[in-house]
């Protein structure tokens, strides 16, 4: 167990080191970050002393070295266009993100699983079918497009909700909360929906075809047999059997939720990491570039890491297979 | 009169008194597409950021409603010799600590602007030399004559020496820091609003200075400031009312938003001028069909792409009429002479026989640089040129890029990698001086900085002699008289196809009263808005 978490564990740095590698080469591509710094009429003299102090000009394996180097102490130093350390300005931005990331995903849980269950039972009902066309546009339409239309549905012409920002926000230590106060919690409403609409209706469709399964199975048959409600079939013996592979999503795809909330963030002008992470590539930031994508990979990596480890805990026929090398 | 009537008539008063009694002090909110990166007002040199900051710091001198200049810090100033320049500067100006504002914190300030990390080296020259008369007079001593040297002072903002000192941000942060610094998240200005709290790209909350030595103009209390990066949500946050506001609204909204009653658009010509540029320094283009040689150093080639551009028809299908086409390089609000010039005819027939002559009868291919996130339209701009070379046989093939890639191709650290561009320009001095230089001079000179935003290389030797006048000239009438002569020069050489001024685009919200400044710093203290 102890090999394997090991073996693992080096994996995951190696894909880290893989991210970072193409991370950098990426730079060289997003444009001259000292066009962004100064002004047109700045002279040719005064930009290239930028780029001297900045180890522009440095061979490109001396920067990647560097860039390591700084990395593996999570020293990301000082973006250019704010003139603060990164590591500050990404602490600032974190709870944004991560609140936007939790709400989405709990209400697409709630709300996936709770349409999934239903359209499995009924499943040649009105509503059902409803459902079903619901998801598909869940599924198809584009991130920002759904976050406008909310906008203009809720905002603009019925003016219930708050088109853009965080609403006013709690500040308990270091971390800034909306969850406390009503503008902050009716702010929250419309990002979440947009950002958890994909992962709603991917659950619904998961949810939905697993319960189908699972109905069939010859357990479900034999409850039937033994005479138990309808009740403590579905719920007690189909869904719990359903949500295994349901939570594995899910837990895969909070990752990808954190790295899909740049879009969310983008449209709602929500404070989070995401939309920094777009204003610096608009401004060739490369220090904040640098630390999000591997922060990004660094969310990836554990959370893959942490299901890998918690099959073998849940599924013990995974551990046989694993104690002997492959 | 019994108690009833007397409870009857105070209300009565009061009712009275409070309709009579002066707008009572409000709260603003506003929107911008870009952020306050930082609230040191040396550090980015742009037009928004400048803005933001003129809320906070005053210069020696400003601009008022109309661009000109007035004074501001400094009482009044008098050149004792063309060298030599004495500034009275305001007493009982205190900085918003309470530090008082004297000579000592100007000569400290035009130290700091001209420290490593600065980003207005231009704005004060580096000949100028401040010596302390006494409290309250300071003599700016020149290597030259220098008409114009206040004309960017507006831009350079008078900071606390005292406190820089206490604070250990003396100098401005370089792009290099690897530490903070405590002028870029706090302020100490003597301007009509504070700081109450700053959030780095995110939202930053103003106050009203009640002790500033001017009387305001605003009834303001509060300003909250956020960025809205997207279009879209911008003038969504304006309609739902979120926001009273923002600027720029994109010229595809601006019908919508005036037909929503909820807010207005103002619009008026904007001192930045769209033009495009040609390589006239290579002898074989970098992106071209033609080899062997190039074909824009003919004057013919050039005559003929000038002449096959209609900028009627880009004003009315690409800009929605909200553009002020242009014969000259440099806005007509910064120069006066600018409607004595006009341009050539739209002649694609003469521009196709030009191009014959120059021996390109079935015309030629070139790549087009253009950014597509800098200026308004642009990258559709573009597009409509591609179509009009294309009736006169010129294939163009357009790179459109967004501005980080597309000026660190073009620009001359990038090494002037284009053949034909689209560039905008805001003579930073608001003086036609800056075009003459800048972009119109020759730039073969390796030690000199003329012509370093000449990205096509274009160069009259005459004309340089004529910039160089320009710069000494004291007398205004002359002076402008000797600019037009370089105009011409410039003109009749078809070194570069100006288009247009660019329309401003502010969205307002019906409660609101603002002045639109045609440089685009949107200027608060000059808003009223009614009772909520």
């Amino acid at each position: 167990m102890l090999a394997f978490t090991l073996r693992r564990a080096i994996q995951a740095i190696g894909v880290m080191i893989a991210v970072g590698v193409i991370a950098f080469s990426m730079f060289r591509f997003a444009g001259d970050p000292v066009n962004q710094i100064v002004s047109m009429d700045t002279s040719a003299a005064e930009r290239a002393a930028i780029r001297q102090s900045l180890g522009l000009d440095d061979p490109v394996l001396v920067q990647l070295g560097r860039y390591f180097a700084n990395a593996a102490q999570f020293k990301f130093g000082v973006s250019y266009q704010f003139r603060l350390p990164v590591a500050d300005l990404l602490k600032e931005r974190m709870p944004a993100t991560l609140e936007l990331a939790i709400c989405a995903t709990i209400l697409a849980m709630v709300f996936g699983i709770l349409m999934g269950v239903y359209s499995a039972l009924h499943r040649d009902s009105l509503l059902a079918k409803i459902l079903q066309a619901i998801s598909l546009i869940g599924i198809s339409l584009p991130t920002f497009l759904i976050g406008i239309l909310l906008i203009y549905l809720f905002s603009v012409t019925l003016g219930w909700l708050p088109s853009f920002g965080r609403g006013e926000v709690v500040r308990i230590g270091w971390w800034t909360t909306g969850l406390l106060t009503i503008s902050g919690l009716k702010a929250l409403i419309l990002p979440s929906i947009t950002l958890g609409l994909f992962q709603m209706t991917l659950i619904m469709r998961l949810v939905r075809a697993e319960m189908l399964e699972v109905l069939r199975t010859d357990y479900i048959r034999f409850a039937r047999a033994r005479g138990l409600t309808t009740r403590a079939i579905h719920f007690g013996h189909a869904l719990k059997n359903t949500l295994v592979p349901v939570i594995t999503v899910a837990g895969m795809q909070f990752g990808l939720v954190i790295a899909f909330a740049i879009i969310t963030e983008t449209v709602f002008q929500w404070p989070g990491m995401g939309l920094l992470f777009v204003q610096a590539v608009q401004n060739v930031d490369i220090p904040i570039m640098a630390a999000y994508l591997l922060m990004v990979s660094l969310i990836f990596v554990t959370i893959n890491l942490v299901v890998d480890i918690l099959y073998t805990v849940v599924d013990p026929r995974l551990r046989s297979t694993i104690s002997r090398p492959v | 009169m019994s108690v009833r009537q007397s409870l009857l008539a105070a209300a009565i008063v009061s009712i009275v008194a409070f309709a009579i009694s002066p707008a009572s002090a409000q709260t603003l909110r506003y929107a911008n597409q870009g952020e306050l990166k930082s609230l040191d007002p040396y550090t980015l040199k742009e037009t928004t950021t400048i803005a933001h900051h003129a809320h906070v710091y005053e210069g020696l001198v400003t601009r008022d409603k109309d661009l000109k200049i007035v004074p501001a810090l400094a009482e009044s100033w008098e050149t004792l010799e063309p060298t030599r320049w004495r500034f009275h500067l305001r007493k009982n100006v205190k900085f918003h600590n309470g530090n008082p504002f004297t000579a000592d914190d100007v000569i400290f300030s035009a130290d700091r602007i001209r420290a490593k990390g600065s980003n207005f080296l231009t704005n004060v020259p580096a000949d100028a030399k401040f010596v302390k008369i006494d409290d309250y007079t300071v003599d700016v001593k020149l290597d030259s004559p220098n008409p114009i040297l206040i004309s960017q002072w507006d831009g350079w903002y008078i900071m606390n020496k005292k406190w820089c000192e206490e604070n250990n941000a003396v100098a401005p942060t370089p792009a290099s820091a690897t530490t903070p610094s405590y002028a870029s998240l706090h302020e100490n200005g003597t301007g009509p609003f504070m700081i109450e709290s700053h959030q780095p790209g995110v939202k930053t909350v103003f106050k009203a200075n009640p002790n500033w030595w001017r009387k305001p103009e605003h009834n303001l209390k509060e300003i909250i400031f956020t960025s809205i990066g997207s279009d879209a949500t911008r003038v969504a946050a304006l309609l739902s009312g979120e926001v009273d506001v923002v600027e720029p609204v994109p010229i595809q909204d601006i019908q919508r938003v005036n037909a929503s009653g909820t807010g207005t658009v103002m619009t008026g010509p904007e001192i930045r001028t769209i033009f495009l540029g040609m390589d006239q320094v290579r002898d074989e283009l970098l992106y071209s069909n033609v080899k062997g040689k190039n074909p824009f150093k003919d004057i013919r080639v050039r005559e003929a792409f000038y002449k096959a551009i209609d900028v009627e028809l880009i004003k009315s299908r690409v800009m929605r009429g909200l553009s002020t086409p242009s014969a000259l390089m440099v806005a007509p609000q910064l120069y006066v002479l600018s409607k004595d010039f006009a341009r050539p005819k739209f002649d694609p027939d003469g521009a196709k026989k030009l191009l014959t002559e120059a021996g390109y009868p079935d015309g030629f291919e070139v790549t087009m640089d253009c950014p597509n996130d800098r200026y308004v339209n642009d990258a559709a701009i573009c597009q409509a040129v591609v179509g009009m070379l294309a009736r006169i046989g010129v294939k163009i093939n357009l790179l459109a890029q967004p501005k980080a890639q597309y000026f660190a191709k073009v620009l001359k650290p990038g090494g002037y990698q284009t053949s034909f561009y689209m560039l905008g320009w805001t003579p930073a001095s608001s003086d036609s001086h800056n075009v003459l230089n800048d972009i119109l001079g020759c730039r073969d000179d390796p030690k000199s900085s003329r012509g370093e935003a000449n990205l096509g290389g274009y160069c009259n030797k005459k004309l340089d002699e004529v910039a160089d006048k320009v710069l000494q000239e004291a007398d205004t009438a002359k002076r402008d008289l000797l600019i037009k002569e370089a105009f011409e020069i410039a003109a009749k050489d078809f070194g570069y196809i100006p288009l247009h001024q660019q329309a401003l685009a502010w969205g307002v919200s019906k409660k609101v009263k603002l002045t639109q400044r045609a440089d685009n710093q949107v200027l608060l203290y000059w808003a009223t808005k009614q009772e909520e």
